[in-house]
């Protein structure tokens, strides 16, 4: 147990010499909060429309810090509530990702043989086919709403995470204290649960943490093409295609929402890479 | 086993694949509550009738798969439900040529200024130009092709009028200059830093301190000892980089106003379109399919591990 507790010590340890890792976790926090509580403190609401201020640029109207659109609505609440939307979409389909792919691979992983090939045959189909586009399929069949967004993302991004854990697994399965386990009479549910998956916690934070930026361009992409979250409820990606098409006039409208959506990709991918770093030294 | 047998084999194994994604699109559109033909007003049951009469949809789901599948295995990908006067293989076939010109272009040009950018910052390790690469080339992956798209629409369209915004016309090659980059950027942020990593890390294999002991001057040891080796991993890459391309051509293609594929799988996504939606979803999938096992059979043509392998 002392064993464990000084490995994730350890790569606490080189988390906190990672200045880059570090920022970014600190930027992240910071933009959680800003969603959850910023909307709450700011004097618009995202749909209200302020008739005597349309399309005013930053810092120009008292109220509007960041300016408002065409319609008069306050961009820094509606950016703000765009990144709530995204976010949230994002969490919760790498959450179902998470849940699916560990059961899915650790299954596999530890069964081996006939099951573990048929299991890991379907994730090979599913990984051959193209899967924006099933999405795609997916949102036009189910309707665009956040939930339909939230399954078809999540439908298929559990197939990497399964691949992961399975290759763990088959390495656990094979380890001291896994034999233990089975000597000492424990059922294949409780060495998978107690044995197998929290040793699998390392690669698989990594993992997921590296998954929700994925998560949140895909979102993003189809909002912006109009195929995902639907106005008026805002999401990253339909206020920056709302910006693309003022930006001959009104730059600011897409600046403010791409600004966010870039710091965001880039926070989640920076702490990944330093997450990595730390829990795993041998790429060293 | 000869690199033939190899070649079939793959052949083959891209058909099950294919016929699961003809089977999927199609289930899925089935399920879909509701009818292509409901709109805001109901029609009149006859009329309603009649039209999925003429479209066969009055038929059951297995006649109407069967009928499906025959028809794509002649090039027909059925009637679009709402373009009424074009057919989904008339649709493919006008977008088709404008989707795979710009994807082309934008792979070609990914590899002419990818592979360069990384050797480059490979040779030139921590210094200044290694560091400007590479930040770049994070820039690169992590700004989504939407947020590229308007941003040198802008600049290079609107601020500097050097190109057109959007259009497209014959005998314009400058309509497509910004699409073709927008598209590339991505690919190129990517492949320079995957020839950086692989570069350096070939640099510091056996043979090139022998090849370096035996005085081969350095560009000859470049050349022939170290790049041939290190470029597999940039032909492996070119199989998710043909995905992103043709994924980013959704965007790009609407955007700057292509009248490619994805502006047609756009459209008939937002309009419901369901056998629009499908034939180009299929026609996506077989394009992806195809460039992926291309890109695995030249880099199994290339590896000399691969290749004696299957001599034996």
């Amino acid at each position: 147990m002392s064993g464990r507790g000084s490995l994730w010590r350890d790569a606490l340890g080189r988390l906190a010499g990672n200045r880059v890792a570090l920022v970014s976790l600190a930027v992240l926090a910071l933009m959680v909060v800003a969603a959850v509580v910023g909307p709450l403190l700011l004097d618009y609401r995202q749909d209200e429309i302020d008739w005597a201020h349309m399309a005013v640029p930053p810092f120009s109207a008292e109220g509007h810090w960041l300016g408002t659109d065409r319609l008069g609505r306050d961009l820094l609440v509606r950016t703000l509530h765009g990144l709530r939307v995204s976010m949230g979409i994002a969490l919760l389909a790498t959450l179902v990702s998470l849940a699916i792919g560990v059961s899915w691979g650790a299954v596999a992983g530890y069964l081996r043989g006939r099951t573990d090939a048929l299991m890991m045959r379907v994730v090979d189909v599913l990984y051959a086919l193209p899967q924006v586009f099933f999405v795609i399929i997916l949102t036009v069949v189910f309707g665009r709403s956040p939930v339909t967004l939230l399954v078809a993302i999540g439908a298929f991004g559990w197939l990497t995470m399964a691949r992961i854990v399975r290759g763990q697994a088959l390495a656990l399965r094979e380890r001291e204290f896994v034999e233990a386990a089975i000597v000492g009479g424990a059922g294949t549910a409780r060495i998978v649960t107690r044995h197998i998956i929290p040793n699998l916690l390392g690669p698989v934070i990594v993992f997921a943490t590296l998954t929700v930026p994925q998560v949140i361009l895909v979102e993003s992409f189809l909002s912006f093409l109009g195929i995902g979250i639907q106005e008026p409820l805002a999401s990253l990606g339909n206020l920056i295609a709302d910006g693309a098409v003022e930006m001959e006039t009104a730059t600011w409208i897409l600046a403010v929402p791409a600004a966010c959506l870039v710091s965001l990709v880039f926070c989640f991918n920076f702490l990944g890479d330093g997450l990595r770093d730390a829990l795993d030294p041998r790429d060293h | 086993m000869t690199m033939l047998v190899y070649v079939v084999r793959r052949l083959l194994g891209a058909i099950p694949t294919l016929a699961v994604i003809v089977a999927l699109s199609f289930v899925m559109t089935r399920l879909a509550p509701g009818g292509p033909f409901d709109e805001e007003q109901a029609l009149p049951p006859e009329i309603r009738a009649n039209l999925e009469a003429a479209y066969g949809l009055d038929q059951p789901v297995v006649v109407q798969f069967g009928r499906y599948v025959n028809g794509l295995l002649h090039g027909d990908f059925g009637p679009s439900y709402k373009f009424r006067d074009f057919t989904v293989t008339e649709l493919i076939s006008s977008g088709l040529p404008v989707s795979l010109t710009i994807g082309a272009a934008a792979i070609l040009l990914a590899l002419l200024l990818g592979i360069p950018a990384g050797i480059w910052a490979a040779l030139r390790q921590d210094r200044l130009a290694d560091r400007l690469v590479m930040s770049l080339a994070v820039a690169g992956i992590s700004v989504p092709v939407f947020v590229i798209a308007p941003f040198l629409a802008l600049v290079f369209g609107i601020w500097l009028h050097w190109l057109p915004v959007a259009g497209w016309a014959p005998g314009r090659p400058g309509d497509l200059v910004l699409p073709v980059v927008t598209l590339a950027l991505p690919v190129i942020a990517y492949l320079a830093r995957l020839m950086r990593g692989s570069l350096l890390e070939v640099l510091r294999a056996p043979w090139i301190r022998a090849a370096r002991a035996r005085g081969l001057p350095p560009h000859r040891i470049l050349l022939l000892h170290a790049l041939p080796g290190a470029l597999l991993p940039v032909v492996s890459y070119l199989g998710p980089a043909v995905a992103a391309v043709l994924t980013g051509s959704l965007v790009v293609e609407t955007i700057f106003g292509l009248p490619g594929m994805g502006r047609h799988l756009v459209q008939g996504a937002l309009n419901r379109d369901y056998t629009l939606v499908m034939g180009m979803v299929i026609v996506y999938a077989t394009l992806m399919i195809t460039l992926n096992l291309m890109a695995d059979l030249v880099y199994a043509w290339l590896d000399p591990r691969i290749r004696r392998e299957r001599r034996l």
